[in-house]
């Protein structure tokens, strides 16, 4: 199991987050995510609400964001909820930042299949940086968390940053990432390996040859 | 090697745009009112006539599974579709090739299943680092929408079904079905205790299939071509076509579309570029995703890659999410990384699960240093089997077998490293 508990309650929290609600444009993604339930089942959505709760504290703190308790109180409100279901799921999913993180959460898959391919390498790029595993870094853009498998293994090894994966990394190619997101600029996302796609055998397509340069409709080849 | 032609997911790169217009020339949602037309009891008997087996692990036959469905509501209750998209199984990568690059195959096939087992709507749920691939899924349901195919009076058949997508938020546990209802209630994703099975009562106490993404997209196109079509890769009682993940220690490792039954060998040279180092560099392989037995180079080499044939080697297909591991992996260290995996993943509900794997993750860090006595490795054995079977899901099992493959097959090793470690020791007690 994961350790996780909220932040501390105390009066410079309440002072900060205590006057939180929904900005109208999240409110309207809110309810919309609402809608998406049978009448009566509203608590179904509070998985997108705090989501949404966490990425507008993200842009209102120009981090990736997190759930203080007067947040998760306030979806509790919005879904009539007791405030201790609400807070059992936001502990209990780890997408859920229980405290501040960085403006980049550099997620850094540390399982099998990309621990095979290097992973330990893409740690130590990180620390170089003077990063460390569940701290924010000191200039407030970096915190590191070393996350279980994230279904890139076939491009791996693998880093999700915010709402970005940066896959079939090296040292050097996730510190070009870094350098580029320390700068403010937006790095192409997906597979780094030079000439592959996705998650096609790379430079080495073994199959679907015509699919490459035409929408090929196989359906005139079928007996 | 399967025919391009008689591949489903021709668009598994992504090569091609995923939009609507390009699904329909690739052959999606062509004339899907009259595969509906075919009527709920056709539908269930071709599924079940192809062989089509649940591609998310555990095998159950697909059609069968339908069939528990109840033909009508004698309460009221609707019923519901839940589309296991909660890919997270160490080693699976191939759910997320079908949602980003075809997802009309999957919108379509919800349709499908959804009303030959008299569903009312699906849910999808999808894992919630999948943040991507959410956005165009949720992008293609709305096209659906837009032109009709789903929604009232779906695809003009006279049906209606929504199709809904919910987002999880990074849990392993939600991929076991009662697990994943939990959470679409809003709750905690911890499983339920069954009976009752999830098609008496399931999301929202009504009756409920939980299938995968990669059962529900391949329905169409087996619908389109016939049952014997489908049947006709693949060995017996392991039937059709299926996306392969290869990751870890080959030349190229890809995901690919093959038949059933394809020797491992073959798979590999044919699609990945073989072994790092060559054959006789290959340690062990785990041949379905973390939760099966890792299999010895010998005896992986010329197996057949399915359900039957893994299975007689002590091990299982479970997502066909096939990691290499030549001869420079710390194997213990693998293992031990797969042990911490379950204890992080572990939801807390059950006792022998939730102190078993911080327990057993302890003991392979020790055995991965060699820092033990040679009695704790049955101690280990032992321990695996009281967690193993003693938990509401399968979670337990799925943590104490890699460890139990690492003893069967690496003995000599982990008794290697506690001898050296302990001939240190005592050479610096002199």
């Amino acid at each position: 199991m994961a350790d996780r508990n909220p932040a501390p309650d105390t009066p410079e929290l309440r002072e900060r987050w205590g006057a939180f609600e929904f900005t109208e444009s999240y409110r309207e993604r809110a309810d919309k995510a609402i809608a998406r339930y049978p009448e009566g089942r509203q608590r179904s959505a509070v998985m997108p609400l705090l989501d949404l709760a966490q990425r507008q504290v993200g842009e209102e703190t120009n981090t990736q964001g997190w759930l203080p308790l007067p947040v998760i109180e306030y979806v509790a409100d919005y879904l009539d909820m007791p405030v201790i279901r609400v807070l059992e799921v936001a502990s209990f999913y780890f997408m859920y930042n229980m405290k501040p993180v960085g403006k980049y959460h550099v997620q850094v898959c540390g399982t099998t299949p990309c621990m095979l391919r290097g992973s330990d390498g893409l740690f130590e790029t990180c620390k170089k940086r003077g990063m460390s595993k569940g701290h924010v870094s000191e200039d407030g853009l970096w915190t590191l968390t070393e996350v279980e498998c994230m279904g890139n293994c076939a491009t791996a090894p693998m880093v999700q940053i915010n709402d970005d994966n940066y896959e079939d990394l090296t040292p050097e190619r996730l510190d070009t990432i870094l350098d580029a997101l320390a700068k403010g600029e937006q790095p192409k996302a997906g597979t780094q390996e030079p000439g592959r796609h996705t998650s096609e055998p790379a430079n080495a397509l073994s199959s679907l040859e015509a699919m490459v340069d035409e929408n090929h409709d196989y359906r005139s080849e079928w007996s | 090697m399967l025919a391009d032609k008689d591949r489903i997911f021709t668009n598994l790169y992504g090569f091609q745009d995923w939009g609507l217009k390009a699904a329909q020339q690739r052959g999606d949602w062509d004339d899907t009112k009259s595969l509906i037309a075919r009527g709920h009891d056709n539908i269930i008997e071709e599924v079940k006539a192809s062989g089509l087996r649940g591609r998310g692990g555990a095998g159950f036959p697909t059609g069968l599974k339908w069939s528990f469905m109840p033909k009508e509501s004698k309460d009221g209750r609707p019923s519901f579709l839940v589309i296991n998209a909660d890919e997270s199984e160490p080693g699976s990568c191939k759910d997320r090739e079908i949602i980003r690059h075809d997802p009309h195959k999957l919108i379509e096939g919800a349709l499908v299943a959804g009303y030959a087992m008299r569903a009312r709507a699906a849910y999808i749920y999808i894992r919630g680092e999948y943040i991507r691939e959410a956005e165009t899924l949720q992008a293609a349901i709305d096209e659906a929408y837009d032109a009709g195919l789903i929604g009232k009076n779906a695809s003009k058949s006279g049906y209606d079904f929504d199709v809904f997508l919910h987002r999880g938020a990074g849990a392993y546990i939600c991929g076991e079905e009662t697990a994943m209802i939990e959470s679409l209630e809003g709750k905690k994703g911890q499983p339920r205790l069954k009976p009752p099975f999830p098609a008496g009562a399931g999301l929202y106490g009504c009756p409920t299939t939980v299938n995968n993404v990669e059962s529900i997209a391949v329905v169409p196109t087996i619908l389109r071509r016939g049952a014997s079509w489908f049947a006709s890769f693949g060995r017996e009682n392991n039937k059709g076509t299926k996306l392969f993940q290869i990751s870890g220690h080959v030349n190229k490792p890809c995901v690919v579309e093959e038949a059933l039954s394809i020797p491992f060998s073959e798979l590999i040279e044919k699609h990945c570029g073989g072994i790092i180092g060559g054959k006789d560099n290959l340690l062990a392989v785990i041949p379905g995703g973390s939760s099966v037995p890792l299999v010895p180079a010998e005896q992986i080499w010329d197996a057949p890659m399915d359900f039957d044939g893994l299975k007689d080697l002590g091990s299982g297909l479970g997502t066909a999410g096939v990691i290499v591991m030549d001869k420079s992996t710390d194997i213990v260290r693998a293992i031990s990384r797969l042990s911490y995996f379950y204890k992080h993943e572990s939801c807390g509900q059950c006792t022998p699960c939730r102190e078993g794997t911080g327990w057993m993750w302890r003991m392979m860090e020790r055995l991965r240093t060699g820092d033990a006595a040679i009695e704790e490795i049955d101690m280990l054995q032992q321990v695996t089997k009281q967690v193993e079977g003693h938990t509401i899901c399968a979670l337990g099992d799925a943590a104490a077998w890699p460890i139990q493959g690492l003893i069967r097959h690496f003995r000599p090793e982990l008794e290697r490293r506690i001898e050296e470690h302990n001939a240190k020791f005592a050479e610096a007690a002199e």
